[in-house]
């Protein structure tokens, strides 16, 4: 087909499509109101976890979803466990309800005979939430990749790559050559491989499935949400502070060439300095993830808030530059985290001046 | 009112970060210019210091998420 034909067609659909409206699907019974679509909602709901896989909303209103299992301990009920099909659209059960709006919103909190909700004591909840399959969901793509390389080479040896090896080996020689051996050195490293492969391929493969929407394991927004994150950042800060070595410990207390009035402000600033770093480390991945995830909802909300079909080309374009943008963050951020954590285990380490 | 402070901080802090990622890239690119052969290190540098540095604005970001 020439170019010229298919620049017309693509003009004659655009033209066409503004006599159309889209039809914008309200996600759950929040949105009473007909008219407007409520594009916050509609984004944080999409970033923020849930109890249940919600896939997709029919005409009539009912909802698709997959309900997780809710698992709760709380002191004077002990152990349930349930699926979340019993709490939902606010159904009370077993002396629990899903707490919908307010300051808990999103929390289950146990409610007694009454229907007075206890807001004092929250059971606790270790329920498996979307993030918690997402993660396993990860965990066991992860197993089953690095298991089938390791039987590969127990099979054939070191030899000539092929297959999933050609794949990893590369990437793994490269946290190696590049992440480790410059920052910890080339006498310590090995210690810490474990460690730093693990973190770069967990928050490889979580962001890469939180950019597939679609079937239910990929999709769910692990490395965006910040408990996960947190986690991640204080093994980093365990690993370093449990390796540390003396010269460590004395540089922050003590810092060379430093005159002896000058420590009690020397002395704060390096502790606040030893919890920032982990920090940004956290606060880093968290929000490079959001805010990717937020742009591409928001470019998609976008066709339902101007409610016409025409918006439809230039927004899937946008969103399809933002995916690529969100590819390369990807692989980014679990690049810099592994970097910064083998920086920070290099110098909790120090070799002689 | 907090919600439209909220936003004009999250703008003012990627003024800083466009700010602090354009250096990097024009003095990656007078880098590359005088020593093409460094292409790659240079690249790798850049891109590093770009992270960090978006890491800084997304502290702001997340401010003004919270502050809304």
């Amino acid at each position: 087909m020439k170019t010229r034909n298919l620049v017309c067609i693509f003009f004659f659909l655009l033209l066409a499509g503004t006599s159309v409206s889209a039809f914008g699907q309200e996600v759950k019974e929040k949105t009473e109101s007909e008219g407007k679509f409520d594009a916050s909602s509609f984004i944080l709901e999409h970033i923020a976890d849930s109890h249940e896989w919600h896939i997709m909303t029919l005409q009539s209103g009912k909802n698709v979803s997959i309900y997780l299992p809710v698992i709760l301990y709380s002191k004077e009920k002990g152990l349930d466990i349930f699926s979340s099909r019993k709490l939902a659209d606010g159904n009370e059960y077993k002396g629990y309800k899903l707490e919908e709006e307010g300051d808990l919103q999103g929390k289950i909190v146990s409610v007694n005979t009454e229907g007075v909700a206890d807001e004092k004591d929250l059971p606790i909840d270790f329920s498996m939430t979307k993030t918690v399959v997402g993660m396993l969901s990860a965990a066991i793509i992860g197993l089953l990749l690095f298991l089938s390389l390791s039987r590969s080479y127990k099979k054939s040896g070191i030899s000539h790559p092929k297959g999933i090896q050609s794949f990893l080996e590369p990437v793994i020689l490269f946290v190696r050559d590049d992440i480790a051996i410059p920052n910890i050195g080339v006498h310590k490293y090995e210690k810490f491989m474990p460690y730093l492969l693990s973190a770069f391929f967990f928050i490889l493969i979580n962001n890469l499935m939180g950019l597939i929407p679609f079937p239910p394991p990929f999709g769910a927004n692990v490395t965006g949400n910040i408990a996960v994150t947190f986690v991640l950042a204080t093994c980093t800060f365990l690993i370093t502070q449990f390796s540390a070595n003396r010269t460590y410990w004395r540089h922050i207390f003590a810092a060379p060439g430093v005159p002896f009035w000058l420590l009690p402000i020397m002395i704060p600033v390096e502790i606040i300095g030893l919890f920032s770093k982990p920090f940004a480390l956290m606060i880093r991945l968290f929000a490079n993830i959001t805010a990717g995830h937020i742009i591409v909802l928001s470019l998609i909300c976008l066709i339902f808030i101007f409610n016409s079909l025409s918006v439809a080309p230039v927004s899937i374009f946008f969103v399809i530059f933002m995916d690529f943008l969100e590819l390369l963050v990807a692989f980014l951020q679990a690049y810099i985290f592994t970097l910064l954590s083998s920086l920070f285990i290099g110098m909790a380490i120090p070799e002689n001046h | 009112m907090t919600g439209t402070m909220a936003a004009v901080g999250a703008g003012l802090a990627v003024i800083g970060a466009g700010l602090g990622i354009g250096r990097i890239g024009g003095s990656a690119m007078d880098a590359i210019a005088r020593q093409p052969e460094a292409y790659s290190k240079i690249q790798i540098a850049m891109i590093i210091a770009a992270a960090l540095i978006e890491g800084a604005a997304l502290f702001a970001i997340v401010v003004a998420l919270i502050a809304k």
